[in-house]
């Protein structure tokens, strides 16, 4: 028996020396680093909470890095899975060409981080690009998406907008798995089409809301392409989200010890939201004991 | 309808009831071919919005560059192969051609360090029972929801350290530790949901438990690892941020890469040539694409058959 247990363990080796290596010491490690400054001439010299406080009362950029963040992050998500479930709550119903239209609702989920597709949207949301032409050939005026700080960032929340389609697929799979008794059952009663979407969907299908937020919220505060490659941070650093101001300072300006402190603040960030999400669930998400009873 | 309705009344004087059901029924035959034709005139137009900007992409990379921002119709007025023809090249020594071969010479042991480190570490969790095994298994979660902004930087420093900078190991070797939280979560679904029969019976047959891995669980793995390495190849061949940061010689560069220089790089006007490279990186990651759309649908009716 005890051959048997061992022989589970050699099987897990190789993640077990990985989650080591490449997960819990660099973990550990990033959170050393965060008290010291280290520039990778010299060795990390220790100076306590130094960087955390030069972060919250002198980088005027932090702060307007973690004003856009949060801006992005909590417009996009919503949008996104807004626009997901509507569409998988439309997809939802016995339609021809189901199939083509769910493949190609994935499309741009699938091409979703590739640079072509951040340079693509640099080329379409361009002062004479296909948006305006678009717009002024309806009789719109044409909007100045990259020079206007105001909506430079919103190219990027429809960048990832557009790639709705993962967490479409994950929606639709918990429609279809919806007893259709239950709506007649309501319709009978005389329930109308929206009464029915928010007391009968939206509570049976909490379960992939909260599962699809909590993915996509990770996801979001870790944008890097989009303002890399699209908007370059610009304009006035409208665009300038916390991972590319990691970026810049621990591989442009080599300051390891700050852009550690950095990577803390987020992850401490995205920590919160994320238990916070999970605490809250009790609260909000319904999970049937048996969905067949 | 009318005629029918209209019919019946004339049949029986006391069919108001059987008449009024009817005009319910073609009420709501008509409600839900408006709600249809709604249904459908959303999704055409969605589906118009979700793909034009790529057939825009497609007809642009044939457009001249004084086109490009002239014409918003996808159709070129003027066919040129120019901006494919130039673009290739590049302006530096290598052309792209260079650049796809680093791709795939990155991405193929990546795919099979992946796919052999996460059916091992799978088979362990679903098929033994050891010490700390919830804890370990409640890791592999925490890791697939541990932002990787946070490690990044002392991964970096580890690599440094052993001398890895610039070369493709940076991004093989946490692979092939089945770092990928992600692919070991669905494979150890997947093998939770396969009875261990066949693999007692091949026991019993005396097969020691790695010949049981090699012959039984693998083969009924099958189309979880195919769709595993498929994943695996689209998110490698789209992932910049992990070249951008351990490779620095335009010799290793792989598509991604090369595309961010081409912009930097090339002539201010040369549109054309950036985005017929565009449709180049992205047609390796459609053609995996429709091959796995494909493979999945036969393997949801398949499985749909069994029961």
């Amino acid at each position: 028996m005890t051959r048997k247990r061992m022989l589970g363990l050699g099987y897990l080796s190789p993640y077990i020396i990985g989650l080591l290596v490449f997960t819990m010491i660099p973990f550990g490690a990033s959170l050393y680093l965060s008290f010291t400054d280290y520039n990778l001439m010299s060795a990390p010299r220790w100076t306590g909470l130094e960087n955390y406080i030069d972060l919250f009362t002198k980088d005027r950029t932090f702060r307007r890095s973690l004003t856009v963040t949060l801006i992005y992050v909590f417009t996009t998500v919503p949008l996104k899975l807004a626009f997901a479930l509507f569409i998988a709550y439309i997809l939802n119903y016995k339609l021809k060409f189901i199939n083509f239209f769910r493949t190609a609702f994935y499309v741009p989920s699938i091409l979703g981080g590739s640079i072509a597709i951040a340079v693509l949207w640099r080329y379409i949301f361009a002062s004479e690009g296909l948006v305006n032409m678009l717009l002024t050939g309806l009789g719109f005026e044409a909007v100045n998406w990259f020079g206007d700080p105001q909506n430079a960032l919103f190219t990027i929340t429809l960048l990832r907008c557009w790639q709705f389609g993962s967490a479409m697929v994950i929606f639709l799979a918990a429609l279809q798995s919806i007893d259709k008794s239950l709506y007649e059952a309501a319709e009978i009663d005389g329930a109308s089409k929206a009464h029915c979407f928010i007391f009968i969907t939206i509570p049976l299908i909490t379960p992939v809301i909260f599962f699809n937020l909590i993915m996509q919220m990770v996801q979001a505060f870790q944008e890097f392409n989009g303002p890399y490659i699209i908007t370059q941070g610009g304009p006035l650093k409208s665009t300038y989200l916390l991972p590319m101001y990691i970026y810049d300072e621990a591989f442009r300006r080599f300051d390891m010890g700050y852009a550690s402190a950095i990577a803390w603040v987020l992850f401490v960030i995205i920590m919160v939201l994320t238990l916070a999400a999970f605490w809250s669930s009790k609260k909000w998400v319904y999970y049937a004991g048996d969905k067949r009873s | 309808m009318t005629d029918i309705s209209h019919a019946s009344d004339v049949l029986s004087s006391g069919a108001d009831g059987l008449a009024e059901a009817r005009a319910a029924n073609a009420r709501q035959i008509r409600n839900a071919k408006i709600s249809a034709a709604v249904r459908y005139i959303i999704l055409f137009g969605v589906g118009l919005l979700m793909l034009y900007p790529l057939i825009w992409l497609v007809g642009a990379s044939f457009k001249t560059n004084a086109e490009i921002f002239a014409n918003p119709g996808f159709i070129p007025q003027e066919p040129t192969t120019e901006g494919y023809v130039k673009g290739w090249e590049t302006s530096t020594p290598y052309t792209f051609g260079r650049f796809f071969l680093n791709s795939f010479l990155i991405i193929i042991p990546k795919v099979i360090g992946t796919a052999i480190s996460c059916t091992m570490v799978a088979y362990g969790f679903a098929r033994f029972d050891f010490p700390l095994k919830k804890l370990l298994f409640g890791s592999v979660i925490a890791i697939l929801l541990l932002p990787n902004v946070v490690t990044r930087i002392p991964q970096y420093l580890l690599f440094r350290d052993l001398g890895w900078l610039d070369s493709f190991l940076p991004l093989w070797v946490p692979s092939a530790f089945a770092g990928d939280a992600f692919f070991v979560f669905m494979l150890v679904q997947f093998l939770r949901a396969i009875p261990g029969d066949m693999e007692e019976a091949a026991r019993v047959d005396g097969a020691n438990s790695w010949q049981t891995l090699v012959f039984i669980v693998v083969p009924m793995l099958a189309p979880a690892l195919i769709s595993v390495c498929l994943f695996q190849f689209m998110w490698t061949m789209n992932d910049f941020l992990g070249p951008l940061i351990y490779i620095s010689s335009v010799d290793k560069y792989p598509v991604s890469l090369a595309l961010k220089l081409s912009i930097d790089t090339t002539e201010a006007f040369e549109w054309n040539r950036i985005l017929a490279m565009s449709v180049l990186t992205i047609t390796p990651a459609l053609i995996v694409f429709f091959m796995a759309q494909k493979y999945f649908i036969e393997g949801l009716s398949a499985g749909g058959v069994k029961g």
